[in-house]
């Protein structure tokens, strides 16, 4: 049986993984080679790796990371954050990753995304999508919005049309995190995350608002998630991926287990 | 020991070549130098991506060179669409043929309310005599990527089952193929790899 995927996710700046909030009082919280390993140890599906340095400079570092990072890795490892063409995906895959994930970039160009794909596989493309329902639409949750800049700057475009969009043009997977949900630990938007799992027919990972094991059972009901991505709850061995499974297995989720 | 993996522009090797390495193997690649072929102690063809890819294996001369060595009996191992490769083609790229050692043919999975590509970790239900998964235990996990899939025949090594059963991987004497990545599928993945590296065909001395 095709299980549900829990995906460990480590946000990297200058070589280091780092936990904030908002982007602000980032905490030390690692190495990304080690700390990848270590979640792949315990029984993660998948590893994110998010580069959110977004500097010239940062760019060879986060090579020789995503290197280091991949040397261990016998999961699948996607890496994103500040790939504008596909020379940046190339290289990132040349290092080791085995998929990317864009996101503004995408937006500013589409025609990326295909690019990506034929070279290296749909499986190999996902799209990132920061959505926010929209109060004033008439279904906020349908007509929810895409946001760009850490959520702060509006795309211009519906986040349900833009997942279809995003698929028709080659996209393997959607990324989706609700900006209203994330860094609340209240749960995660399964409204939103069931109106473009529906959309599309490519997997939709959920994120966003994860603070309980209850949380991952529900947007595998009733948000109809493929996959969700896990970021704070794994850090400083608050859970692992293993334990947070073993539970889901518990309440009838399938799950990998052992892993 | 040398590995010969075949590059047909299809995805990143990248990912198969550092699990080789890791299992002590040493992966040499060719994309079009035949004595590379030729004198290959084993053989892996990876591949992700579109079946239509493999008609550079034809463009290159790479096809009749792997059709002899397989002949002589040198272990060949395909991966995804190098998998789908051993069949007689696939309804993906109708006009291009594959090497056809298994006369099926790949198909799509069928319409369903389930999502097709299928993409996560699912588990293998090995058959008994299967040397690449020796040692694997039922329900074991691995991780797919596809939308087409080889058809369940006596050559089936092992099934798992998403829309309807099909083949996660076929052998039949020294060609073996995997419908998942093993190099992407943890400790299990590893085992299969090493499985396929440690297997010795009676008979044949490379």
């Amino acid at each position: 049986m095709l299980t549900k995927r829990i995906i460990a996710c480590l946000d990297v700046h200058a070589g280091r993984v780092v936990k904030g909030v908002q982007f602000v009082d980032l905490v030390d919280a690692g190495d990304p080679a080690t700390q990848a390993a270590r979640h792949a140890r315990e029984g993660a599906d998948e590893i994110v790796l998010l580069d959110i340095t977004a500097t010239h400079e940062g760019r060879q570092t986060l090579l020789d990371t995503v290197r280091r990072a991949a040397l261990e890795l016998f999961v699948p490892f996607c890496v994103g954050g500040g790939i504008r063409a596909a020379r940046d995906a190339e290289q990132v895959f040349e290092a080791g990753a085995d998929k990317v994930s864009i996101n503004s970039a995408a937006l500013a160009d589409p025609a990326l995304i295909s690019a990506i794909g034929r070279s290296f596989g749909a499986q190999a493309v996902v799209v990132a999508i920061d959505a926010r329902r929209d109060p004033q639409a008439a279904d906020p949750v349908r007509q929810a919005r895409v946001f760009v800049h850490g959520g702060r700057k509006p795309a211009g475009r519906r986040a349900v049309e833009w997942a279809r969009e995003a698929e028709q043009r080659g996209a393997g997977e959607i990324l989706l995190t609700s900006m209203d949900a994330d860094g609340t630990r209240a749960g995660f938007d399964c409204e939103l995350t069931a109106a473009v799992s529906e959309a599309v027919s490519i997997p939709v990972i959920a994120s966003g608002g994860a603070g309980t094991v209850a949380h991952f059972a529900d947007v595998f009901a009733r948000g109809q998630a493929d996959a969700a991505l896990a970021a704070s709850i794994f850090h400083f061995g608050v859970s692992s991926a293993r334990s947070l499974k073993e539970e889901l297995a518990a309440s009838g989720v399938p799950v990998r287990l052992p892993c | 020991m040398r590995v010969t993996v075949i590059d047909y522009k299809a995805g990143n090797l990248t990912s198969v070549l550092k699990t080789l390495r890791h299992l002590g193997a040493e992966p040499v690649v060719t994309d079009g130098d035949l004595s590379l072929v030729e004198s290959a102690e084993r053989i892996v063809l990876p591949g992700v991506g579109h079946f239509v890819a493999t008609s550079r294996l034809d463009a290159t001369g790479l096809t009749g060179a792997i059709r002899a060595v397989i002949v002589r009996g040198v272990p060949f191992l395909g991966i995804c669409v190098g998998m789908q490769w051993l069949y007689a083609g696939s309804t993906e790229a109708p006009e291009q043929p594959g090497l056809a050692y298994f006369t099926e043919s790949c198909t799509r999975f069928a319409e369903s309310r389930e999502k097709v590509p299928h993409v996560g970790w699912n588990s293998l239900e090995v058959r008994n005599g299967s040397r690449l998964l020796a040692g694997v235990e039922p329900g074991e996990f691995v991780y797919f990527t596809h939308s087409y899939k080889g058809p369940v025949t006596a050559d089936t090594a092992a099934v798992t089952r998403y829309i309807e059963p099909f083949a996660a991987a076929v052998e039949r004497g020294n060609v073996m193929g995997v419908q998942f990545h093993p190099e992407k599928s943890g400790a299990t993945g590893l085992k299969i790899l090493q499985n396929f590296l440690a297997w010795r065909p009676e008979g044949t001395q490379c």
